[in-house]
């Protein structure tokens, strides 16, 4: 597996460390300072995208409704920062906070939550109801939010200030964007620790097949939604992020597009691979960015970058860029890959009588 | 008597209109090789599924050494000691032939709620994966994509994977179909030096593989177990003669 | 009494919308195995053809055919462009594929019309109420829709039980390789039936004009409910689709129609619609999760 392989280029991941460490310095000088703020939501976006890539990629569940816990993340931050900014508790107990140690971990417990109880429900099904019922669940809590007046309803909610973090001038952009590379690196650190473990095994083995692993004695159900609630923490904590970043958080942030939005982010940066997800961010983000500044509709542009993605590449840009550097061990992934798709079409439910019984006689 | 490691009672299942399974009553007893013969489409693979829990049966009883199965989901039953082998391969196909086995073994240790340490590093995965895989053939092929072994060595890979789990009774769903001669002959002599260990239920189409290994034999046509005895008296049953073995005399 | 036939009515009318729906999308997905988002774009596509030419034109009548018409041609267009690429990739590239199609025509639907919402005048029999019961008259266009609807479910149970195209539609459901063993056509089957569904979109889009608003986004909102009304009828089942719509139709109108009332009781009003408002576009979500406890294959999926 090239998760396997992704940590044992330290020499290129050195290099990209230091340049995402040195590029505010960069943007300044260069004078791009608008790049800072765009690695920033990139990064958050990385760390949504790869949470989600867990599920999608590395468990073969194509959840469309991630954005849900990106939303949770975002409002745990919001609402807090209300409360404490009118003085009043929460349900009339919870104070409010603008203290990140406590806000980050709340939105990661509380989109955990969420992810338990919506991965609970629809993991009882799969395949395609899955993918209806994560969107559905996703679109219910958007209607729910729209509806909380007292957190803004349609207009969502603005915060004055990005939470404090101890000793830190968290109104400097670029502290801001330290801060959320130094969680990315560290929650890629524990992603990849998560895929090789027992767990990941388990988990990729599940997409792979089903059923062999029911044959080997593996109970499915609990791992996936293991699964689906570190992936919704995940999102639930780059939420929380976006919305300090951002000083706002806003019922759009779980828009169904939003979802689609993540899942094309992984596709783009390839499925099932650890920094794919990260590379896709930043793909999409700087897409967006440049169609945006050329015409109005850019969308129109995506949806057709996003169709030849979908229909002539497999594996999403990395590969693309892998198998253009002829890297050999790709070239045969991918041969690999597309024969699978050609053997599933060609498979016969059921092995050819005739063919059994020369079979039998032999 | 000695309680007879698998009895099934009253088995039945529909597909619709069809009956796939017809009222069948089977004992495998403690450490017989106990083959089920039977024409195309006559059940057997459906019948393995329904004992590992992976079809309900619309009726009827399974019982796993006294030990009844019928509320138990397919990873409880092998937990119990039931391990099967596909007619159609199903494998793992993006891990290599050690992953498949080394996960194999992982499971069967317990749960998998462990997210910190490399499962590739795993010695206590790895060297019992490598033990079972020495002197099967697939001991050279030990890191390579199970997607790029042949058919024959796809087999030989699904049998190690059922052993990995420690099963007490192995349901082998036609391990010798699209093996070569010489692959057959290993694999007779493989499930002949198991023979002390498990317990099986083999389903085989290759006749000489089932006079070669069989105990005991049962016949099923249309779903329905139409005989039931030792090898000779198998072969003298005339309704088996007419029913599955065709006319003349000559055994296959 | 007759407020509640009313509502009745009402939820019946939009139960047999999302019907239409709900048949074209569950048909796609039981024969060809894929899940098609841009069901909703169609349905999109349908409006805005009818409403353009309806309006141009100055002939409601003129609109059907046109948006019947574009929303087949869409359909088969997409079938045959990207869709039928579809057939045995995963989900996920059906997903991400169908949602660049949504992208694509979403943007493609606000150059040519703009982003202000399009109305259609309705034609002046439809317009007006008829008197079903003493106290109760009840508008004739959405009685119509409901008869529309109704007959289009009557069609399609004998188009499937009495037809050959319907045997074939039944045995490609269980039996993707039978279907094609029996040496039929499945390409032409396929683009069959994408075409029909795409066909009962259309008509549902250009229906809903003269009620809801024709504009963009608007294929989304009637998707994702439509979501839950094959999740909850059970994945491939036409008759399931009927009468979860029909379910979903009603309680959702229900709700709305009820429940800020009751939320008034209990608080101040404004707050009280809000949230009722609130509660009752997420009912359907909640009625989804109680049959995803108790039948997880839908209401209408027997086990077998
Ligand atoms: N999921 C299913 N749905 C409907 N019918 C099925 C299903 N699975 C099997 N059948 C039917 O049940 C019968 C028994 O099938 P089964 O695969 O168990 O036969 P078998 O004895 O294993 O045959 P073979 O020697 O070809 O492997 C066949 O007629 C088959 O078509
Ligand atoms: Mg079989």
């Amino acid at each position: 597996m090239n998760s396997e392989t992704s940590f044992k280029r330290p020499a290129l991941l050195a290099a990209v460390l230091i340049v995402l460490i040195a590029l505010p310095t960069i943007a300044d000088a260069t004078g791009y300072s608008a790049l800072t703020s765009l690695a920033t939501r990139i990064l958050i976006y990385g760390i949504a995208a790869a949470s989600l890539n867990l599920v999608l990629g590395y468990g073969g569940l194509v959840s469309f409704g991630h954005a849900a816990f990106f939303g949770i993340g975002g409002y745990v931050v919001g609402i807090l920062y209300q409360h404490y900014s009118l003085e009043e508790p929460l349900f009339g107990f919870i104070p409010g906070t603008n203290q990140m140690l406590i806000t980050l971990p709340a939105a990661i417990l509380i989109s955990g939550l969420a992810a338990a109880a919506i991965g609970a429900l629809s993991l009882r099904t799969g395949g395609v109801q899955f993918i209806m019922i994560t969107l559905a669940f996703a679109q219910m809590l958007f209607f729910l939010f729209v509806s909380l007046k007292t957190y803004g309803g349609d207009d969502g909610l603005i915060i004055r200030r990005t939470n404090e973090l101890p000793g830190l001038n968290m109104r400097d952009k670029h502290t801001v964007y330290y801060v959320c590379l130094v969680i990315t690196a560290a929650f890629f650190a524990l992603l990849w620790r998560i895929v090789n473990s027992r767990f990941g095994n388990v988990l990729v083995g599940l997409r792979q097949s089903e059923k062999r692993m029911a044959a080997i004695g593996l109970p499915a159900y609990r791992y996936r939604l293991m699964a689906f609630i570190i992936s919704g923490m995940g999102c639930g904590l780059a939420g929380a992020l976006m919305a300090n970043f951002l000083r706002f958080a806003s019922p759009d942030m779980m828009h169904w597009t939003k979802s689609g939005e993540l899942m094309v982010m992984v596709i783009l940066g390839g499925v099932g691979t650890l920094f794919g997800p990260l590379i896709g961010a930043a793909v999409f983000i700087v897409l967006e960015t440049t169609l945006a500044s050329w015409t109005e509709n850019w969308q129109l542009a995506l949806g057709f970058i996003l169709l030849f993605v979908v229909l002539y590449t497999h594996g999403g840009v990395q590969a693309l860029v892998l198998r253009l550097a002829h890297r050999p061990e790709n070239r045969n992934r991918f041969s690999e890959s597309t024969m699978r798709r050609f053997k599933v079409l060609e498979r016969p439910l059921r092995v050819r009588k005739d063919a059994r019984r020369s079979n039998g006689k032999r | 008597m000695t309680q007879p490691i698998l009895n099934v009672r009253g088995l039945v299942k529909r597909f619709g209109g069809l009956l796939a399974t017809d009222h069948v009553d089977l004992t495998v007893q403690p450490g017989e090789i106990h083959a089920l013969i039977g024409p195309n489409g006559a059940g057997k693979t459906t019948l393995i599924s329904q004992l590992m829990g992976e079809l309900k049966p619309n009726e009827g009883t399974v019982e796993l050494a006294g030990q009844s199965l019928d509320a138990l989901p397919t990873a409880q039953r092998v937990g119990l000691g039931l391990a099967r082998t596909f007619q159609i391969t199903c494998l793992l196909p993006d891990y290599t032939v050690i992953d498949n086995v080394a996960l194999a073994v992982q499971v069967r240790q317990g749960h998998s709620f462990r997210f910190w340490k490399n499962v590739r590093a795993d010695h206590s995965l790895r060297d019992e994966a490598s033990t079972l895989l020495t002197g099967t053939g697939l001991e050279p092929r030990a890191n390579e994509l199970v997607a790029n072994l042949s058919h024959g060595e796809q087999k030989q890979l699904e049998l190690t994977i059922a052993l990995a789990t420690q099963p007490r009774l192995l349901l082998l769903d036609e391990p010798m179909a699209g093996l070569g001669h010489v692959e057959s002959q290993q694999m007779i002599e493989t499930l002949r030096g198991l023979k002390n260990q498990v317990s099986m239920l083999l389903v085989e189409h290759d006749m000489d593989a089932v006079f070669a290994l069989a105990d005991r034999i049962s016949v099923l046509v249309y779903g329905r177990v139409i005989a039931s005895g030792s090898v000779d008296e198998i072969r003298q049953n005339p309704e088996v003669r007419t029913a599955y073995l065709g006319e003349g005399d000559e055994l296959c | 009494m007759t407020l509640f036939l009313e509502q009745l009515l009402n939820g019946v009318q939009f139960g047999v919308m999302l019907f239409l729906m709900a048949a074209g999308l569950t048909l796609i997905f039981g024969i060809m195995g894929v899940i098609n988002l841009a069901h909703g774009s169609i349905y999109m596509i349908g409006a805005y053809a009818g409403t353009f030419v309806a309006t141009e034109t100055g002939s409601f009548w003129l609109g059907i055919p046109a948006a019947l018409a574009a929303a087949a041609l869409a359909g088969v267009v997409i079938e045959f462009l990207v869709v039928r690429r579809l057939y045995g990739r995963d989900h996920l590239d059906q997903v991400l594929a169908t949602f660049g199609l949504i992208l694509i025509f979403n943007q493609a639907v606000t150059m040519l019309f703009g982003r202000q919402p399009l109305f259609v005048q309705m034609p002046s029999i439809l317009d007006g109420s008829v008197e079903l019961l003493p106290g109760l008259s009840y508008p004739i266009y959405r009685l119509t829709i409901i008869l529309v609807g109704l007959l289009v479910a009557f069609g399609l149970y004998l188009l499937i039980n009495r037809t050959r195209i319907g045997m074939l539609v039944r045995a490609g459901s269980t039996n993707r390789e039978m279907v094609r063993a029996l040496g039929v056509d499945v390409r032409l089957l396929y683009t069959l039936v994408f075409g029909l569904g795409a066909l009962l979109a259309g008509l549902a889009g250009f229906m809903a004009g003269p009620i809801l608003a024709v504009q963009i986004g608007m294929g989304e909102q009637i998707l994702i409910t439509t979501f839950v009304v094959v999740v909850i009828g059970g994945v491939g089942s036409i008759r399931g689709a009927f009468f979860a719509s029909l379910i979903l139709g009603i309680v959702d109108t229900g709700l709305r129609a009820y429940l800020p009332g009751l939320l008034r009781q209990v608080m101040v009003g404004p707050e009280a619609d809000a949230l009722g408002a609130g509660i009752s576009s997420m009912g359907i979500y909640l009625l989804m999760a109680i049959v995803l406890l108790i039948r997880p294959k839908g209401l209408f999926i027997r086990n077998s």
